[in-house]
């Protein structure tokens, strides 16, 4: 039990006058992938079930290799930054910062396999 | 953690069902939530039957007839029954609305009544909104000058003077933030549509000099940016507002200080 004035705990502890640079990344974040999800869909769809060599000849071309890249980068970027809002939402206490760092670590190690496993296919 | 399921003492129990008016050819079954905070028992809905022949067309004319003629107990917030006060805000049919301006004839089936979801219960369909009245506080509702006060008035055209219509309207009944998950989950930091509605109505006033600070103490992941345009605050708004739609104002304005 605290006394606290109803003004006193509707202010809480202020703006954290951040925010908006979240907000923006997610908005060109989200462009973004609305130019590279159908461009990763139709050069990388072709080659499902095909022999690994020409997998491997298809990636090491520029276009297929930037656009996966590209798609693999910013799709884990924002799904770094959507999945915070989700936690934000739904999980409370120190279980939210616990939640926010390993979805974090995860996006990062995504990213760095995603683009590892570009890099052995195009090279 | 977000709860998903109701704790144990505020699971709904099946209430007590009033007799039906003797001799009445036109009955009307209505569900009420009931909850005393003094009998220490589980909330519960009790059953109800009025006679619409000697009734008034909206919902709130069959609470005050049930308070008057079936059960003086039931409890509810009422005032201007013209849909200005904003007193009679409840859950009626699965919508948050006034019962004051809701008419009966909407309603298919059982009139079922609850009141504003997610809030704490003072008793029956009353929350307690002492937080909801403490986050408009906050967002200084008044108007904000820097310059000194004109002799005569703080002129305003026309055109910057429309720019309010569609946010002074605003009754603050709450139906806007009960219902919007957003405010359910983190009510306590984020501030929800009629508040973020009123800080709007504020920062666009073409007289208010506070523009900047106003939109300072809005940005934080919380206060506003909960906002996910979920848009059930534009649906449920009985007085036909967009909350929604003044929310996204105030982030694009952020965004142009940003960018």
């Amino acid at each position: 039990m605290a006394y606290l004035t109803d003004l006193k705990r509707a202010r809480g502890m202020g703006a954290a006058k951040t925010g908006t640079e979240h907000f923006w990344n997610m908005t060109v974040s989200s462009v973004a992938l609305l130019v590279l999800i159908p461009l990763f869909v139709f050069t990388v769809g072709p080659m499902i079930g095909a022999p690994y060599a020409e997998v491997a000849a298809h990636f090491a071309r520029p276009f297929p290799a930037i656009v996966t890249g590209l798609t693999i980068v910013v799709g884990f970027l924002h799904f770094k930054g959507g999945v915070q809002v989700l936690i934000e939402d739904y999980v409370h206490g120190m279980a939210r910062k616990v939640w926010i760092i390993a979805m974090i670590c995860l996006s990062y190690a995504a990213i760095g396999t995603g683009l590892f496993a570009l890099v052995r296919l195009a090279l | 953690m977000v709860q998903l399921t109701l704790p144990k003492n505020s699971r709904i129990t099946t209430g007590k069902t009033w007799p039906k008016p003797e001799g009445a050819k036109n009955v009307r079954k209505f569900q009420i939530y009931r909850w005393n905070p003094d009998d220490e028992k589980n909330p519960r809905v009790d059953t109800y039957f009025v006679d619409l022949d000697t009734c008034g067309p909206m919902v709130l004319d069959a609470l005050i007839k049930i308070k008057n003629e079936i059960d003086p107990t039931l409890t509810f917030r009422r005032s201007c029954r013209e849909g200005i006060c904003g007193s009679c805000a409840m859950n009626i049919d699965g919508i948050n609305t006034l019962a004051c301006i809701y008419g009966m004839d909407e309603i298919k089936g059982d009139v079922k009544i609850y009141p504003l979801p997610h809030m704490p219960v003072v008793k029956d369909l009353i929350p307690d909104l002492t937080h909801f009245y403490a986050q408009h506080a906050s967002i200084m509702p008044w108007l904000e000058t820097k310059t000194n006060t004109p002799a005569k008035e703080w002129r305003q055209s026309v055109e910057d003077r429309e720019k309010l219509d569609g946010l002074y309207e605003c009754v603050m009944c709450a139906c806007c933030s009960t219902s919007c998950p957003s405010y359910w989950w983190n009510g306590d930091r984020y501030l929800g549509p009629a508040a973020l509605l009123h800080a709007y109505r504020w920062i666009i006033d073409s007289r208010d000099e506070a523009t900047g600070e106003r939109l300072d103490e809005l940005e934080d992941p919380f206060k506003l940016y909960r906002c996910h345009t979920i848009m059930n605050c534009a649906k449920t708004c009985p007085k036909g507002l967009n909350p929604a739609k003044a929310i996204g104002s105030i982030k694009k304005m952020m965004v142009e200080r940003h960018v």
